[in-house]
């Protein structure tokens, strides 16, 4: 019994916000938008078998890890590009794209520990600009750092080792870590799951292993800067992180690129696996390159987000702002498995320009008085299409299971849309399910109010939007949460001071 | 000269509301105006204020020895311009706090005093708290979201007594106030009285007025005004309504 709770389509018109639309349309400044110049390996455009092969020998990858890959490359080839979201985009040439770039001198030796000591010198500076700390001296926070297909550094691993916490690139666990990778790469986000993770599965570039021993919780925040740099190559992240029983750790995920007039595709995977009592807390913030006015050089973004809540009472919390790209398509999901585990996805979207986004959530209840609460918040700005779509499915297994969705929807401006398509499949006739859904707009009267106390126009979009999304900024850990402010305004705004 | 109104004509969406309107607000003084429904009074304020939704289509206003017209809204507003709303708007997720320390500091900025910070905001903030007998988490909760209709009228005279404005133009403000709020509003409009400070009320009771006591007082009607006088008209008004006095308007076009 399927049934769609009130799928709402609303297209602002009209002509009323001319004054917001023109401040909108200025050109925005993307201040990550530099591009840094350093010897690189560069594979060749296209894609065939041949590709892995080449991907994995250059990672120096173990026999599995190349089965993996070719297994995947070969299910891939059967499949077809989706196109059932509300995303307008022509089919990607996939030959037209690199699929591995690195610095040379961090890759000139497949294992990272060197690469630790002699980052590329014009790399460091890119992050050093973009403030990722590459030293390990901003005592918070453990940083892996990523350069297009490979990671450049890992800082504080020695001291999270020491509580037997491991934090490392992907490429490097699959050589120091193969059982804990074997034991859990792919099982919840199959090779086979659909055509973006099968393209990632056989070409993953490289991305974060993160395991938390039994019963520790992690005195640090966890965290992954990702960089495409290169023109026209690939970033295919693929990202683990697995919390034993009993453990806690809160993981954090920022990503940029430089603006490029061509489009760059990232299609990342990430695999989070929660056992008992444990708790996992994900916070991304998006701001890929959204590309010029027309959103033509943005990236796209094709991301399979998925955890499983495996064991009683574990806890998995989805929080992402999500600002950049030309076109999102994302649904990090929770599987709850586990008796009374908990799922939460908090998402603010904002879409300017041209930008479309196509993300939500999927919620899917097995084991008992297992609950997810959802609260999407989707800001539409510009000529921007931003849809909310999501999943809650109640299994007959799951008695008592509850769910509440807040899904509230802000147009700015007149010729952007904002659209919600909220799946709800119950089978279990205990369950409660909730939903709120709401839609306004900037109105005129508020921001006269604003003005009329003395509030410029642009400080009074940027109140009014950050008070829009508070609920959610506010689950996202302190630094992240004003980066994530200074972003929404900052994309709004259309400058920078 | 405060404020300095002359022949000013206003229309929106081809229609034509304000039709030569003059008027004149010494500092120190309370005006009242008082008109039918429909009228264009809350016009004649949105048009002070700056909303850009109304054209102007003749006449001058001078505010303080400046072109207001020339200025735009958030400008106006940090020069001095207050406009109590008749119908306060809601800012959901945004504090009173960081609403009224935004403003206020705007105000000081354009006035040449450095910011107050979060501290000092509270401190200042306090006696007007009390003043208008707001509830204690006032600062905390998102700008009039959830307060009943009184209580906002109630938080727009509160952000009146923070900015200090120069000329403050209520619209409405004791409309569906009970008596108490009609009390701490009125107290509160006369606290804020003084020598350099001008006021234009607009209401149609003669309630406030007893309280704050105007100068002057003006009919609007039909986008002008049709008579001005002293406290007396209140009464005129209260006792004969509007139509004598439109009548005889009506006869000596
Ligand atoms: N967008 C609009 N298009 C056409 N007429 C409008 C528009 N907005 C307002 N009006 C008209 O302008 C006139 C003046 O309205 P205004 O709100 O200024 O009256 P008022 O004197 O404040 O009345 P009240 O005492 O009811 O508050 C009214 O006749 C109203 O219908
Ligand atoms: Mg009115």
């Amino acid at each position: 019994m399927a049934d769609s709770a009130q799928i709402t389509e609303l297209n602002s018109a009209g002509t009323q916000y001319q004054e917001i639309d023109s401040l909108l349309s200025k050109n925005k400044n993307y201040k990550e938008g530099f591009f840094t110049t350093t010897t690189v390996e560069t594979f060749a455009k296209g894609l065939d078998e041949a590709t892995v092969r080449a991907i994995s020998a250059k990672k120096n990858e173990p026999e599995w890890m190349l089965n993996f890959r070719l297994k995947a490359f070969n299910h891939w080839l059967t499949m077809e590009e989706p196109h059932w979201a509300k995303l307008l985009y022509v089919p990607l040439d996939y030959q037209e794209y690199s699929y591995y770039s690195a610095p040379e001198c961090s890759a000139c030796d497949g294992s990272a520990d060197s690469a630790e000591n002699e980052i590329d010198p014009e790399v460091a500076k890119a992050f050093a600009e973009l403030g990722v700390p590459l030293t390990g001296d901003d005592s918070n926070v453990a940083v892996d750092a990523i350069f297009d297909s490979i990671s450049v550094s890992t800082t504080k691993r020695e001291d999270l080792l020491e509580l037997g916490i491991i934090f490392c690139s992907f490429s490097e666990a699959v050589h120091d870590y193969p059982e804990l990778v074997q034991k859990y790469m792919g099982t919840v986000v199959p090779y086979h799951d659909n055509f973006f993770a099968a393209l990632n599965s056989a070409v993953a570039s490289d991305g974060t292993f993160v395991y938390i021993p039994e019963n520790v919780r992690c005195p640090l925040d966890l965290s992954t800067y990702f960089r495409i740099n290169e023109a026209k190559t690939g970033q295919f992240e693929r990202t683990i992180v697995v919390a034993d029983k009993g453990s806690y750790v809160s993981y954090l995920e920022g990503c940029s690129a430089p603006a490029r007039d061509t489009y760059q595709l990232h299609a990342a995977v990430v695999e989070v696996v929660v056992l008992e009592d444990a708790e996992v807390k994900y916070s991304t913030v998006q701001n890929w390159y959204p590309g010029d006015d027309d959103c033509q050089g943005g990236i796209l973004n094709f991301v399979t987000k998925r955890g499983i809540c495996e064991g009683k009472n574990s806890k998995l919390s989805w929080t992402q702002a999500e600002t950049g790209s030309a076109i999102t398509w994302k649904y990090p999901s929770c599987i709850l498995k586990g008796d009374n585990s908990i799922g939460e996805f908090y998402s603010v979207a904002l879409t300017n320009r041209r930008q479309q986004a196509d993300t939500g959530t999927k919620m899917i209840h097995i084991g008992k008085n297992t609950s997810s609460t959802i609260i999407a918040k989707g800001l539409s700005a510009g000529r921007s299409e931003n849809t909310y779509r999501g999943l809650v499915k109640i299994l007959p297994s799951a008695d008592g299971a509850r769910n509440f969705t807040q899904c509230d929807s802000m147009l700015i401006g007149n010729q952007c849309g904002a659209h919600t398509f909220p799946y709800i499949e119950v089978e279990n006739a205990t369950a409660q399910v909730e939903h709120e859904a709401t839609t306004s707009r900037i109105g005129d009267d508020q921001l006269f109010y604003c003005k009329q106390r003395g509030i410029s126009e642009q400080d009074a979009i940027s109140m009014i939007v950050n008070g829009f999304c508070k609920d959610v900024l506010s689950e996202l850990p302190l630094e992240f949460a004003q980066e994530a402010e200074e972003l929404l305004s900052l994309s709004l705004e259309g400058s920078v001071g | 000269m405060l404020l300095k109104v002359e022949n000013l004509q206003a229309k929106i969406d081809e229609k034509q509301i304000l039709k030569g309107l003059n008027l004149e607000v010494k500092a120190g003084e309370v005006h009242a105006i008082m008109g039918p429904n429909g009228a264009g009074k809350s016009t004649l304020a949105s048009v002070l204020a700056g909303r850009d939704d109304y054209e102007v289509t003749a006449g001058t206003v001078d505010f303080d020895g400046e072109d207001l017209l020339e200025l735009a809204p958030d400008e106006r507003a940090r020069k001095g311009l207050f406009l109590a709303f008749q119908y306060p708007v809601e800012i959901p997720g945004v504090s009173n706090k960081l609403f009224m320390q935004t403003a206020l500091n705007g105000v000081r900025a354009e006035q040449g005093l450095p910011p107050l910070d979060m501290f000092d905001f509270d401190e200042y903030a306090k006696d007007k708290i009390e003043l208008l007998d707001m509830r204690a988490d006032l600062l905390e909760r998102s700008v009039n979201v959830g307060f009943s209709g009184g209580e906002k009228k109630r938080n727009d005279i509160f952000q009146m007594a923070l900015l200090a404005p120069k000329l403050c133009i209520l619209d409405e403000t004791d409309s569906g106030l009970d008596i108490d709020a009609l009390g701490l509003v009125a107290n509160g409009i006369n606290t804020l009285r003084s020598p350099d400070r001008g006021f234009i009320v607009v209401t149609h009771y003669q309630r406030l007025l007893n309280y704050i006591k105007p100068d002057h007082v003006h009919v609007l009607y039909n986008g002008q005004i049709i008579k001005s006088g002293g406290f007396e008209l209140v009464h005129e008004l209260e006792e004969f309504g509007y139509d004598g006095i439109v009548q005889k308007h009506e006869q000596a076009q």
